[in-house]
């Protein structure tokens, strides 16, 4: 049985869908992202509301072939067939969007979406190891800020910036205290209900309700882990999850992994622990404490992202994990290349099984990836 | 005591029958429609080719993608370990296995207790695999079983395409271009045996290497996997119940 709070958690899409409608016909300006690279603070210190329209559906992706080719990632395709089919609240109600340039598919895929909403671009560095690379990105911080002052007609003073970083960095410490409840052996909650909370606190109009919720999440787990309810038992193959970003709707593999005996304990994505490892500074001005933390997100689109591995190896450790999977959408160049260094790493310096999948968000092969976990668990038992 | 193994592939059912210490009944049918029904019959096949009564078997594990379909069996096992653990048993020395069957190919590497160090499979199209063959095989009217024996000694025309609807259209226009059947025919081993040389390489081909599968009967191909990989492929009269034998072994040993 799941925790209680599980099914408030679960409801939160549903939820939010009504009240930024209502915050949206009260006035308030809603801020559309794309990825953990986007800065929520500025947006927050603007009083606007930050939504994550990340596509993680299958859905609209037939519509967005029509215009984007086929071979193309499904997170791309997603996001933007969402966009064309007006479909998903969150981007109907966003009155500005903000993206990056991070991978290629993105970057061009964001030219076409700029003609259905205003949008900023921000110009992300292609590497975070330089001097070089803060100084532009603590400029786009500020090309963003300017953006939406004038967007808004607002001023974003540097008194609502550091309120914002602290109810962000609240927000990111309380999914951390969740996250690492996992890090117990047996595991409290499943990868699912993890997945689906760190996901869903993309969603949350309010952030201090949010937060609360979470709050009471943890304090229900804490209860029962005293009572000694685990999501599995102590023989489950503990799993670390690393890869392309998942949400409800893209959870296919997490989902199998679950469902072949494992227990996904740890998430280092970007739905998972990837935003949460890294606060923002709060004594430094706001611009190059926000240009810092963002810049250290290690994603694949960097070069290098050593701190990928230094993270995986950090999770592997605290997790006590008895495997890795890799999980790549297709197309993804960035993850798919990089899988080579990460199974190197895993098998000559963490010495543990790994396993990379490559797939999409159908079902067309189910039943291919389910032999492959079920052997990769078998070799691990 | 004996264990019996069964392997439901997507074109073929194998199955054993292991006394702990060789394996004493073996027999193979299609798969057909119904993997339930055919799994079942297999059963009674072969326990009564064994002449053995159901008592006496100590455990049934079933294998293969029809492993699921199989309501009578004991334990169900994924081919990859049963694979693994099939190969040491017929030579322990295996550290490699290349399994093409019916709808998939895949390569194995084994410690030297036959234990999984690591494995690839294709992607889910069946480019470089039995149905592949079978495909082609149709296209040019002769049965993939003849495939080796009309290709040998040809020079192999190029098939760049690796999706099977392709592929067909390329040997087609081949054909209709005047290519002969026999060089269209090493053409076709020669583009499985690059497949199947990008999997290997990417997990690393370690000797002994052995080849598994309903493919593996193939001799062309293996002749030209053994020269592509610098190193001598070995297969047997077993390959093709490496899948069976291994999960009979499991079902034994617990």
């Amino acid at each position: 049985m799941r925790p209680e709070v599980m099914a408030e958690v679960e409801a939160l899409r549903g939820v939010n869908s009504v009240k930024i409608k209502e915050a949206s016909e009260a006035g308030k300006k809603v801020v559309g992202m794309y990825c953990v690279f986007s800065p929520q603070e500025i947006a927050m210190a603007a009083g606007a509301i930050t939504v994550s329209l990340c596509g993680t559906s299958q859905v609209p992706i037939e519509e967005a072939e029509k215009e984007l080719p086929r071979n193309l990632c499904p997170l791309i395709k997603s996001s933007y067939g969402f966009a064309i089919t007006d479909k998903c609240p969150y981007f109907y109600f966003s009155d500005v969007l903000v993206a990056e340039t991070t991978c290629d598919g993105k970057k061009k895929m964001y030219e076409l979406m700029a003609k259905l909403k205003p949008m900023h671009i921000m110009n992300l560095p292609q590497t975070a190891n330089s001097e070089d690379s803060l100084e532009l990105w603590k400029k786009e911080m500020i090309y963003f800020k300017e953006f939406l002052e004038k967007q808004f007609d607002v001023e974003i003073t540097e008194e609502k910036l550091r309120d914002a970083i602290k109810l962000m960095n609240r927000e990111r410490k309380v999914m951390r205290r969740l996250h690492q409840l996992n890090a117990h052996k047996p595991a409290p909650l499943s990868g699912m209900d993890m997945m689906l909370a760190q996901w869903l606190k993309g969603f949350n109009v309010d952030k201090e309700a949010g937060i609360e919720l979470i709050e009471r999440l943890i304090k229900e787990v804490e209860e029962r882990m005293e009572k000694g309810i685990y999501a599995f038992d102590e023989k489950a193959p503990r799993i670390l999850l690393t890869g392309c970003p998942i949400g409800s709707g893209s959870e296919k593999v997490l989902r199998i992994l679950e469902e072949s005996g494992a227990s996904v304990v740890a998430l280092e994505n970007c739905t998972g622990y990837k935003a949460l490892d890294v606060l923002v500074d709060e004594e430094k001005d706001p611009i190059t404490a926000l240009a810092e933390k963002y810049l250290s997100t290690p994603c694949s689109c960097m070069t290098n992202n050593k701190g990928r591995l230094d993270l995986i190896e950090r999770l592997a450790k605290e997790y006590q994990v008895d495997g890795i999977v890799d999980l790549t959408w297709q197309a993804c160049h960035t993850y798919n290349i990089e899988s080579f260094t990460v199974k190197n790493f895993a098998k000559d310096v963490l010495n543990l099984p790994f396993l990379q999948i490559e797939t999409d968000y159908s079902d067309s092969d189910v039943g291919q990836i389910k032999v492959r976990v079920e052997a990769f668990l078998e070799g691990i038992k | 005591m004996y264990s019996v193994g069964i392997d439901v592939g997507s074109v073929a059912a194998k199955a054993v029958v292991f006394d702990g210490e060789g394996i004493i009944a073996k027999e193979i049918i299609p798969t057909g429609w119904s993997p339930k029904e055919t799994g079942e019959k297999l059963f009674n096949m072969i326990t009564s080719m064994a002449g053995i009564e159901k008592r006496e078997i100590k455990s049934i594990v079933g294998t293969g993608y029809g492993r699921v379909a199989l309501s009578f069996i004991d334990k169900k096992v994924t081919e990859i370990t049963c694979h693994g653990k099939g190969a040491h048993f017929i030579d322990p020395n295996i550290r490699t296995v290349i399994d093409i069957g019916g709808q998939d190919s895949k390569v194995i590497k084994l410690d030297e207790k036959g234990n999984i160090v690591d494995f690839l499979m294709n992607d889910k199209c069946a480019a470089g695999t039995g149905r592949f063959l079978q495909v082609m095989a149709h296209a040019l009217e002769i049965d993939v079983s003849e495939l080796s024996q009309i290709g040998e000694g040809a020079v192999p025309e190029t098939i760049s395409s690796m999706c099977t609807v392709f592929a067909e259209s390329e040997v087609i226009s081949l054909m209709a271009s005047g290519a002969s059947k026999e060089s269209i025919a090493a053409g076709l081993l020669q583009s499985v045996c690059s497949k199947t040389y990008t999997l290997v390489s990417k997990v690393g081909v370690q000797e002994k290497v052995f080849f598994s599968g309903g493919v593996s009967k193939n001799s062309l191909l293996r002749k030209f996997l053994s020269n592509k990989l610098g190193v001598e492929v070995f297969s047997s009269e077993l390959s093709q119940y490496l899948g069976a034998i291994g999960a009979a072994v499991i079902g034994y040993r617990e």
